[in-house]
């Protein structure tokens, strides 16, 4: 079997759906003859027809309110947004409406809808095209907030978001977009959303993360390995709602935790992760909790994107730092 | 330099303020004596219940309420125009036309009672519920008429709004993608004039909103929003087209909101009494009435005995929303997602127990 990209992995899974459930409609901005900006949905038109995956007017609230009625009626609507930075029009229906439209209706109505948008920095964009604003999304009662980390949970987590009976916003790393590859079995497995992923098992330090800071993260953990080091890392995938149940077993065994995470720092899903850790497994850390993040910065440009990211070397050092505690 | 386009909006009047019949060509429906009364019901019905809603909000037992005074004919006009099987996405007062479609009074009480029960009505399971975000519903409806299209149902949706809507960046992006999918669609504008205090004229300097269709390449068309035989009618056409796979049209239809905007509103503080009383000359009921007496099957009994009818019918609702039971503590939590993940189950159980410790 071939290996494939985390892009990839998005069209297989868009494709495997759409020949398997009719009622999948692909949608956005250039998502039709051009396949995407990013080639996500290259080949579905062709494929699939027009009628199931199109292009659309130049309207991101438009495009979120397609997902809305369409999933209201019976169809389940897999929307692009282009970037994430051109989201927030649509974030008017997604906190109005499809957050809502189950408990609003006491279960009459609900709204199986997926909005895919790539996120976050690293690929030296214009302005606006590499925020990482997880929170934003993960803030809103309703929604779920998705974020793969690797080509097989880029297709088993979209598989699972489309299946999802509840709207989900799934967010994609587009700075490892093609960076790693792996096998993909296109076999129409999905995997469970609501749930972490323990990527490294260990017993000196948890390491939790999503998205491309996956990356790093596993880069450090590598690296402090061979320093006699070992940490888990896990992968939330699911920011909302948190498997803290994951989180929580590995800190009581591993008593500290270091967060790391592009998007800013103040009140975000690493501030979350923090507070609910310190609320249910205080007693067991025996350094302080880290985080690295970004800073509470406008994303930069291009000529200081890379001192905002967090790098391998920031994410040893704030190991290195919960390490000088003792047991 | 050269014309390359000219565009014309209609205006549609069957009925005057006199309820003198202005065409020779009535629809079917406004001959049919038993489909009228029908309308005319439901239209008394619609203000027996707006006005039993204001007091019961002025005694403290509703929450704020949206009245709908002076629209019953738009309202009940769309309602009446649609087939069971159509969408409608109304705002937050087209009671007439949720009437017409068999949402019960008991239950639009319930909801501005503060009980999301109010929007498991009881009218068409798929009908939207009312949309507080201005013109948002436009978008939503016509995502429900693109899932019509694709399935190649003879359905359509009726997207309501009023006026204060039509300056909203969504209703533009509805009409667009509506123009451009050709979607089974009906945008109605209830222009009622007034959006709370900002004026009609202060909305937009188009001659009307109906032109506002143009743009998205849409029929526009205005009528008269009082005329309750215009209102079915034209809507009716629009619908039947849009089924047909013809395509959208934006209707707006000219009406006065009599009342203030909900019942935290006083619009004394910014318009004269003297307007009010103007539209009160050309308001929808009494137009309709004279022209059932017209027909020669209304009178002063009959219309004594109707708002006898309608008032127990109000008064039953009334004593069903009363003595209807507070929604467990737990249903703010277990609609929220198909099945309740883990950190919000836990957050129920605390809320049950904190709620129980605080009695």
């Amino acid at each position: 079997m071939s290996k494939i990209t985390l892009l990839e992995a998005v069209t297989q899974a868009l494709s495997w759906e759409l020949e398997h459930d009719d009622s999948i409609l692909v949608f956005g901005e250039d998502v039709g003859a051009n396949g995407g900006v990013f080639r996500a949905t290259d080949g579905l038109q062709k494929r699939f027809g027009a009628n199931r995956v199109f292009d659309t007017p130049l309207a991101e609230a438009m495009i979120a309110g397609l997902c809305v009625g369409l999933s209201a009626q019976g169809m389940k609507p897999v929307g692009e947004i282009q970037f994430s930075g051109f989201m927030y029009p649509a974030v008017d229906q997604l906190v109005s409406h499809a957050s809502r439209m189950r408990n609003r209706t006491r279960g009459r109505l609900s709204c199986p809808m997926v909005l895919r948008a790539p996120y976050g920095g690293g690929i030296h964009a214009p302005e606006l095209h590499s925020e990482s604003m997880e929170a934003l999304y993960a803030h809103v009662p309703g929604l779920r907030v998705v974020i793969p980390s690797s080509p097989q949970r880029a297709y088993g987590l979209l598989l699972a978001a489309m299946r999802d009976p509840d709207p989900v916003v799934f967010l994609e790393p587009k700075r490892i977009y093609r960076i790693t590859k792996q096998e993909v079995p296109d076999n129409g497995q999905a995997l469970p959303l609501d749930t972490c992923f323990v990527l490294r098992e260990g017993t000196d330090v948890t390491l939790a993360s999503w998205g491309a800071m996956i990356n790093e993260t596993l880069k450090a953990a590598t690296q402090l390995a061979a320093q006699g080091i070992e940490c888990e890392v896990i992968d939330l995938a699911t920011v909302k709602p948190l498997d803290l149940e994951t989180l929580v077993e590995s800190v009581e065994r591993t008593a500290r935790l270091v967060i790391i995470a592009e998007e800013p720092r103040s009140c975000g899903v690493g501030a979350e992760i923090a507070a609910a850790v310190a609320e249910k497994a205080l007693y067991s850390l025996v350094a302080p909790i880290e985080r690295v993040s970004g800073y509470d910065v406008i994303m930069p440009l291009s000529k200081l994107e890379n001192n905002y990211l967090p790098s391998v070397n920031r994410i040893q050092k704030a190991v290195l730092r919960t390490l000088e505690a003792e047991r | 330099m050269k014309t390359k386009a000219r565009f014309e909006i209609g205006f549609e009047q069957i009925l005057d303020p006199a309820g003198q019949v202005l065409t020779k060509r009535l629809p079917a429906f406004a001959r049919d004596p038993e489909e009228m009364l029908r309308m005319y019901r439901v239209m008394t019905l619609t203000r027996t219940f707006d006005s039993r809603a204001i007091a019961l909000q002025r005694t403290g037992k509703l929450g704020t309420y949206a009245s709908c005074l002076g629209h019953e004919a738009a309202h009940v006009g769309v309602g009446a125009a649609m087939i069971e099987a159509d969408v409608l996405a109304p705002s937050y007062r087209e009671y007439g036309a949720q009437f017409w479609r068999g949402v019960k009074p008991e239950e639009v009480l319930l909801y501005w009672g503060g009980n999301e029960q109010g929007s498991n009505f009881s009218g068409p399971p798929h009908d939207f519920a009312w949309c507080v975000p201005i013109a948002t519903q436009t978008l939503y409806g016509a995502g429900a008429a693109l899932a019509f299209q694709t399935r190649e149902e003879k359905r359509a949706v009726v997207a309501m709004l009023g006026d204060g809507g039509t300056s909203e960046g969504a209703f533009y992006e509805a009409m667009n993608i509506a123009g451009v999918r050709r979607l089974p669609i009906v945008f109605v504008v209830v222009n009622n004039q007034w959006a709370i205090s900002v004026p009609r004229s202060a909305q937009t300097r188009a001659a009307t909103l109906a032109q506002k269709a143009f743009a998205a390449g849409i029929p526009g068309v205005q009528l008269d929003g009082n005329d309750i035989i215009a209102v079915r009618k034209v809507v009716g056409e629009a619908l039947q087209q849009a089924r047909q796979g013809k395509g959208p049209t934006l209707v707006e239809a000219l009406t006065y909101r009599l009342s203030d905007h909900t019942t935290a509103d006083d619009a004394r503080r910014y318009r004269s009494e003297d307007e009010v009383n103007k539209a009160k000359m050309i308001e929808p009921l009494e137009r309709t009435r004279k022209y059932l007496e017209s027909l020669g099957v209304w009178d002063d009994e009959k219309e004594q005995s109707l708002m006898a009818e309608n008032k127990k019918i109000i008064e039953a609702a009334v004593k069903t929303y009363l003595n209807s039971p507070a929604p467990a503590i737990t249903d703010m939590f277990d609609y929220m997602y198909a099945e309740l993940p883990d950190a919000l189950r836990e957050q129920r159980k605390t809320a049950i127990e904190e709620n129980a410790a605080d009695e």
